[in-house]
């Protein structure tokens, strides 16, 4: 951006806008906000089958409906489910050469231990073993065969899109990984993709391994992602910085992300939970996220989703991720509602997702769904739709079923017994009652309905900082604020506010039970633009 | 504590059970029981289910052999054995003692060790002990029944992924704790070892019989309360007869390698009916001392460990992380270890803190805390 002082002071801080857009399974949201992070502007759109059409449909309404000048639009954001749901539903994934550096150790598990046969077939069959790998100290396990890796590259050659490389200990040193990218690069091609599982992820081989094989199966389609954002966005005539949002809910330019797919996952929850904290103005609550399928609900702490601290499955496979502790059911507004299922009124887990304005009940459609109850009851109106021909008591029942499920996963998430507030956002919060056991207040902000695109847009940004420590010269409280302090310089450096600057995360490994006790300690912070 | 399988056979199921039973009985330690399911869930697909044999059907004349891994487990979450590792020690030792090994065993049923002999058993096809000799996990060799029972533990056979191996020697198990965890050093902080070969008459006398099963129990237990909606911890607590010493969220994690070791303490901020309390949770790789303001509330050879407060499922040393919200239970130990020489090998002088060993369960009554 090229912007000089008198021009920004000039044009006035109301005229900074930013775009945020959430894509998530059912519908594509944007938000429009000014510099003071005020929603101005907001819409909704189905999710197509080509992802990009959406995106393209929700910026033209936004910019038409608001009347902003394209040329003020300074960012803008994209979080999106593409990578989640190529990985669930195995679809546009790349075909993955796979090689892990560390024989003779870790042979007693091979590659992709615990991958299911349709994951399997998705990434193909080359994933090797190969000499290699570090020791906890940095010795070598054994040395790095070019002649092998050649070989094995030579294997793949033609039959995969991407290359991983995952040696033992690569968070600790990296020298090999690095190498074999060189060989990967001289036998497949200089531009064959290569993600070093030393850039993914830390300690923890076979956790680290699969996100990096996940990641490196995930870049053409963040490719596609990325290229139609810009695509779309210069369409429009709007020349801003484009950002990705990330699952802790700081965001990556978008030439890092067409590194780094993987750190898209699940950002949807996190920018809903973000969103939701802006908009009540609460800090601590539980937001719960009702869309067309799914209800997610997370914890806000202090302004941040709580993390997870259980290990992250991606469809069925364990990695070593952070990720907000989000729990999922399955209601939603499109939720099918089945009176005469078993043992009386059955609601989902299925949903008629974005058809709902085409199969539901009111809209003329077949199909009985949530929404159909809840306009039934009153809890809303839709224009332009009859639900007097629904049985009101049927009704009542699916009502019923409806708010126990959300009670019981409501009582799941909080941390003690006393009621918490509870912040609903999302398309489908006209489900919910007006009370809920467990809820002390039920908060539904301005804007519920755009939190996750919203959240999106307030995106932070992120500094990092990764150094080893020796605690025979550092105290243990001097090494970990001296790590705060350069990813928080870093972060700054990198455009957020300084006033605003927080850490995100804090992580150390012990890597050796050396002379010296050395220390790996990562650091996140992240503030606002 | 209501035992109530006896396994014969392993399957991949039984792994699955097991993998979240040790853990639970690992008490925070004993390398993390998700590789040692992997490989063994490897072994059972290659070489299919693995025989398990009760105490009391030994041959007073067998050679029973405990297969583990000795060394750090930060360093075992990254460099996983060799495929061939694990029958090394088990090829030298026999050509020491110039007879066949009979049946494989765990050395601690907590962690990963308790499923580190199945690859061995099934590469072998032998039988597998339902035994084990600490009932837990504990950082140090001679921390096991045999040695409360005057067994020696050698010959000791150790190997590395290259194909190093030693045999060692040692006077006792303090030697031998200490001539192996500095050849582990040398051979990348990891290393796989057979100590304590036992005949069946010792091994009925000296061992812990039963403990596969009972992790397999909590396992189960622990599936079967998510299945129904129960509340696992509680599940778990009933089962064990164990104690809920605290419900907290973990806010402080220091961990640091120290001669071999993953040393360090946590702290937890109480929540629940814990609330304005803070717990103090002191490791060395396995949880060892539990203090509440100050004051123990459960105290090594009995057993600490950490369940997570919506799914039960254990979390270990190396997996706990900030904010993890988690019940603190304690659970009586052994009668083996609180005998004299029991508490004198495994009690808390040993491990440097300053204070008396007292039962989980006295302390508890004088505490209050919820059984």
């Amino acid at each position: 951006m090229n912007v000089t002082v008198n021009n920004g002071a000039a044009a006035g801080p109301e005229k900074a806008y930013r775009i945020g857009i959430d894509v998530g399974g059912t519908n594509t949201d944007a938000a429009l906000l000014d510099s003071s992070l005020r929603c101005v502007h907001k819409v909704k759109v189905h999710t197509t089958a080509d992802v990009n059409e959406g995106i393209v449909e929700a910026v033209r309404r936004l910019l038409q409906e608001s009347g902003v000048d394209a040329a003020d639009i300074r960012y803008a954001m994209l979080g999106t489910t593409h990578c989640t749901n190529a990985i669930v539903e195995r679809k546009h994934l790349g075909r993955v050469g796979l090689i892990r550096i560390g024989a003779p150790a870790t042979t007693a598990v091979p590659p992709l231990a615990g991958w299911d046969a349709t994951l399997r077939a998705a990434i193909g069959p080359h994933s090797y073993m190969a000499s290699g790998g570090y020791e906890y100290d940095g010795r070598k396990i054994a040395e790095l065969d070019a002649a092998e890796l050649a070989g094995l590259c030579r294997r793949m050659a033609g039959e995969v899109d991407a290359v991983a490389l995952c040696g033992v200990f690569a968070p600790v040193n990296r020298e090999q990984e690095k190498l074999a990218g060189d060989i990967v690069r001289e036998v497949l091609g200089a531009d064959m993709p290569v993600t070093f599982s030393s850039e993914i992820g830390s300690i923890g081989l076979l956790e680290r391994e699969n996100a990096s094989v996940l990641n490196a199966a995930l870049l053409q389609v963040i490719a596609g992602v990325v290229r139609g954002f810009e695509a779309a966005l210069n369409g429009f005539g709007i020349d801003a910085q484009l950002y990705i949002c990330q699952n802790d809910g700081t965001l990556m330019k978008s030439e890092y992300a067409l590194r780094y797919p993987i750190l898209t996952i699940a950002c949807g929850p996190t920018n809903s939970i973000r969103g939701a904290a802006h908009l009540s103005g609460l800090s601590d609550a539980l937001v719960v996220d009702i869309g067309g399928t799914t209800t997610d609900i997370g914890v806000l702490v202090q302004g941040f989703p709580r993390q997870s601290s259980a290990a992250v499955e991606l469809g069925g496979i364990r990695t070593n991720f952070r990720m907000p502790d989000i729990l999922s059911i399955g209601l939603g507004g499109g939720t099918i509602v089945r009176p005469d299922g078993p043992g009386g009124v059955t609601v989902g887990p299925d949903s008629v997702g974005y058809e709902l304005t085409k199969r539901g009940r009111i809209f003329g459609g077949d199909t009985l769904t949530a929404t159909d109850v809840a306009v039934r009851l009153g809890r809303a109106v839709w224009p332009g739709t009859d639900s007097a021909a629904l049985d009101e008591s049927a009704c009542r029942e699916a009502d019923a079923v409806m708010q126990q499920l959300l009670e019981e996963a409501i009582d799941r998430m909080k941390t003690s017994a006393g009621d918490v507030d509870v912040i609903l956002v999302g398309g489908g919060s006209i489900l919910v009652p007006e009370k809920l056991a467990g809820a002390a207040r039920i908060i539904k902000p301005d804007h519920y309905d755009a939190a996750n695109a919203i959240g999106a847009a307030l995106g932070e940004v992120s500094g990092e900082s990764e150094r080893i420590y020796s605690l025979d010269d550092w105290k243990y409280d001097d090494v970990i604020h001296d790590a705060k302090q350069n990813a928080m310089n870093e972060a700054a450096a990198a455009g957020a506010d300084p006033e605003t600057v927080q850490i995100v995360s804090v992580e150390d490994i012990p890597i050796a039970y050396l002379p010296g006790n050395a220390l790996l300690v990562k650091v996140k912070a992240a503030g606002r633009l | 504590m209501n035992n109530t399988t006896r396994l014969t056979s392993l399957d991949e199921q039984a792994v699955e059970y097991i993998a979240v039973g040790a853990a639970v009985l690992g008490t925070g330690g004993g390398g993390d029981p998700h590789v040692g399911k992997l490989m063994a869930l490897e072994a059972i697909r290659k070489y299919g289910p693995v025989a398990i044999v009760q105490l009391e059907y030994l041959g007073d004349e067998g050679l029973i052999v405990p297969v583990s891994m000795i060394g750090a487990p930060t360093v075992m979450l990254e460099k996983i054995p060799s495929a061939q590792q694990l029958t090394k020690p088990l090829d030298l030792l026999e050509k020491e003692l110039g007879r066949p090994v009979t049946a494989v065993m765990p050395i601690e049923v907590g962690g990963g060790n308790s499923l580190v002999p199945v690859l061995a058993a099934a590469q072998r096809g032998i039988p597998l002990v339902d035994a084990d000799a600490m009932g837990r996990a504990f950082p140090e060799s001679q921390m096991v029944t045999f040695h409360l029972e005057g067994i020696p533990c050698s010959p000791v056979t150790m190997a590395d992924e290259r194909g190093n191996t030693a045999l060692l020697h040692t006077i006792d198990g303090v030697w031998e704790e200490r001539l192996a965890r500095a050849l582990t050093v040398e051979m990348g902080g990891s290393a796989s070892i057979c100590d304590y070969p036992l005949t069946g008459a010792e091994a009925k006398r000296s061992a812990i019989g039963g403990t596969l099963s009972l992790a397999y129990d909590i396992g189960r237990t622990l599936f079967e309360a998510k299945q129904q909606k129960l509340n696992p911890v509680q599940e778990l607590l009933t089962q064990l007869d164990g104690y809920a010493l605290f419900h907290g969220k973990a806010v402080d994690i220091r961990r640091r390698m120290d001669g071999g070791f993953t040393r360090g303490e946590a702290v937890f901020e109480g929540t629940g009916a814990d609330k304005g309390r803070s717990l103090r949770l002191f490791f060395q790789n396995e949880f060892l001392l539990a203090t509440v303001e100050d004051e123990p509330v459960a105290i090594t050879p009995d057993l600490i460990t950490l369940l997570d407060q919506d799914t039960g499922m254990p979390v270990t040393t190396e997996n706990l992380k900030y904010g993890a919200r988690v019940t603190v239970a304690g659970l009586r130990c052994d009668a083996k270890w609180r005998t004299a020489k029991g508490i004198e090998t495994a009690g808390p002088r040993y491990f440097g803190y300053d204070l008396d060993y007292v039962p989980v369960e006295t302390l508890a009554a004088k505490g209050g805390a919820a059984e």
